[in-house]
């Protein structure tokens, strides 16, 4: 009852028809990207997949590791896809199953995709938001460490990493975690410039809040919507270095695979059979396909200014 | 301005000096010498070795003679596995074919890149903006590494019109392949960026002044509007160029192009730290140089932007 009063109050404030309520940003936000018939395509998609990468080592009696010894050496002509060897994906050319390497490599990708965002999101947003309220000297100091980490050539000089401590799969996300945030906390920084000079933020300045709960519990919230978006488009991003690198063979070891290696080891044997570099290729394409669909639905949801 | 590129310098200067540090500490950090073979050097050899290469002298004074003939000298030293051969060698060999792909596929990407863009804009909602848009996002999803196997089984193994891979001193058909591999994804940023700066450009109001008072509408597109729709594909140029160095390693591994790329993933499987560094230090130094100029260049068309 009170719940129904208030928003009729907010209604009738907003100057809006009685009996009408107002919409907030949010479900704003949601009807956009509702609308939006690509990203919402993409929804059912991502989530097969996502599916497809946690459970579905449960659908084939093979391992991504043990070999089948009966196609060994005739994997070109008999090693194709199959129903009756239960081989869906055909084998590799070392005789696995290539079904399971794909569920397994998925995983990685999807998994170095998430750390990636994540890491974006945790350290960007909290160094982009304390950069920009904090300003000055603090401010300026900060950014240049930013500028000067981007300047870099992250891909060499993860390569260099790799080598020198061994490539494991601790290393990647290292390297993936040194370099995701630096894009995030120049955005986050910008619009805590212009959120930090609003009213609300001079309200609660003046009511004595701290500056710390100040940037988490007043600036951070509002940055939510840039946030989501960016870390969205990141993910994909994320996957094509990772790929990258998997591509070159410095990053995941066997027996673990991603669809970089995948696609690299499918390329090498292209000119015989298609299907070692379909499948991966497929997986690869359609995720980020859905990724990026996704990406931009919510942008043009979430941040309507920039449509 | 002169202020401006000073100031830009002198950030430049010491990351450049961090990452050549940053890169020794490294080398010195990794775990065994370049000299471990699996069946042991005798101490009197190993010594004699680490004489040659001056690895017997302390950390500091070795790094303090390396940055020393890097920066005047433009000296890499020897490598460690290419007996005989140094580090400028191999860049000497490997950079100008580099280079020259390179450069071309910055060409193709921004000419081809850019006209789709405008193309796209001018004819807003028509089939060209729709094949535009539909190419530009096709294209975001094939990074250099998954277009190169495609291209080479399209092009190579079903038509037979052009050759998977070598250089022949960089004739026109070897030329074509790595070039398309490598520009596809810039040139699709480049015309997404394009299409949305030139539709807002487009809608501004001094726009319809100058169709207002009768101009034709290229003169319009070409005098009024281009200016203004360029300035943030100027800005992403600095990231492209470093884009397609660091896709430089996918292309040589694929193509068999011998450029940098080559060198310094066989460099890095096998641990040839010179090498390594030499490479990194090179993209570098070529990474901030070109940030340099970009950021010169923007600021020095674009009167809004304070230096």
């Amino acid at each position: 009852m009170f719940a129904q009063k208030t928003m009729a109050q907010t209604a009738d404030m907003a100057g809006l028809p009685a009996g009408e309520k107002g919409r907030s940003l949010w479900q704003d936000a949601r009807r956009r990207f509702v609308r939006n018939k690509a990203a919402m395509a993409s929804l059912p998609i991502l989530l097969l997949i996502v599916l497809f990468a946690s459970f579905g080592q449960f659908l084939t009696p093979w391992s991504n590791e043990e070999v089948d010894w009966s196609l060994l050496g005739n994997v070109y002509t008999e090693g194709g896809p199959s129903w009756e060897n239960r081989h869906y994906f055909g084998v590799d050319e070392t005789g696995r199953d290539l079904y399971a390497r794909v569920v397994q490599g998925s995983r990685i990708s999807l998994m170095i995709g998430l750390i990636g965002a994540l890491v974006a999101v945790v350290v960007g947003t909290t160094y982009g938001a304390i950069a920009g309220y904090i300003g000055g000297r603090t401010d300026q100091l900060m950014m240049r460490l930013v500028d000067v980490l981007m300047s870099i050539p992250y891909m060499f000089v993860l390569i260099l990493l790799l080598v020198v401590f061994g490539r494991s799969m601790f290393m990647l996300f290292v390297g993936i975690g040194l370099i995701s945030w630096l894009d995030m906390a120049r955005i986050v920084r910008g619009q805590t410039l212009s959120l930090k000079n609003t009213e609300f933020v001079e309200a609660a300045v003046a009511t004595g809040v701290s500056t710390p709960v100040i940037i988490f519990r007043h600036i951070v919230p509002n940055l939510l919507g840039v946030v989501i978006v960016y870390a969205t488009l990141l993910v994909p991003s994320m996957i094509i270095f990772e790929s990258f690198i998997s591509f070159l063979g410095l990053g995941v070891q066997e027996p673990l695979t991603s669809w970089g290696a995948l696609i690299n080891q499918g390329a090498d044997h292209m000119r015989y059979v298609g299907w070692m570099l379909g499948f991966p290729l497929l997986f690869f394409t359609v995720t980020l396909f859905a990724l990026f669909f996704i990406g931009d639905g919510l942008r043009d949801a979430l941040d309507p200014k920039d449509r | 301005m002169t202020a401006y590129i000073l100031r830009r310098l002198a950030v430049a200067i010491p990351t450049l000096l961090l990452l050549i540090v940053f890169s020794f500490v490294l080398m010195e950090a990794a775990p065994g010498s370049p000299f471990d073979t699996e069946r042991g050097v005798p101490p009197q050899v190993l010594a004699n070795l680490e004489a040659k290469y001056g690895l017997d002298r302390p950390m500091i004074e070795r790094m303090g003679t390396y940055i020393w003939n890097v920066v005047t000298r433009f000296d890499f030293g020897p490598s460690f596995t290419y007996t005989n051969r140094t580090v400028n060698d191999l860049i000497e060999q490997g950079f100008p074919i580099t280079l020259t792909y390179g450069f071309w596929s910055f060409v193709v990407a921004v000419l081809v890149g850019g006209t789709l863009g405008i193309a796209a804009a001018v004819y807003h909602n028509s089939w060209l903006d729709y094949l535009a848009v539909g190419v530009s996002i096709g294209a975001q999803v094939l990074p250099n590494f998954v277009m190169a196997p495609i291209l080479v089984l399209i092009f190579t193994l079903w038509l037979g019109w052009l050759p998977g891979g070598g250089w022949r001193g960089g004739q026109v058909e070897y030329l074509i392949l790595p070039v398309i591999a490598l520009s596809t994804s810039y040139m699709a940023s480049i015309a997404r960026l394009t299409r949305s700066s030139m539709l807002e450009v487009l809608n501004a109001g001094f726009i319809r002044t100058a169709r207002a008072k009768g101009l034709p509408m290229r003169r319009v597109i070409f005098r009024h509007a281009l200016k203004p729709a360029l300035l943030p594909v100027i800005s992403y140029l600095g990231p492209a160029f470093v884009g397609m160095i660091t896709g430089s390693v996918v292309i040589d591994i694929f193509f068999s192009t011998g450029g940098i790329g080559q060198f310094f993933v066989s460099a890095a499987l096998a641990r040839d730290y010179s090498v390594i560094m030499g490479i990194t230090i090179l993209v570098g130094a070529l990474t901030i140089f070109f940030n340099l100029v970009v950021d010169v260049l923007y600021a020095w068309i674009d009167p809004k932007i304070r230096y």
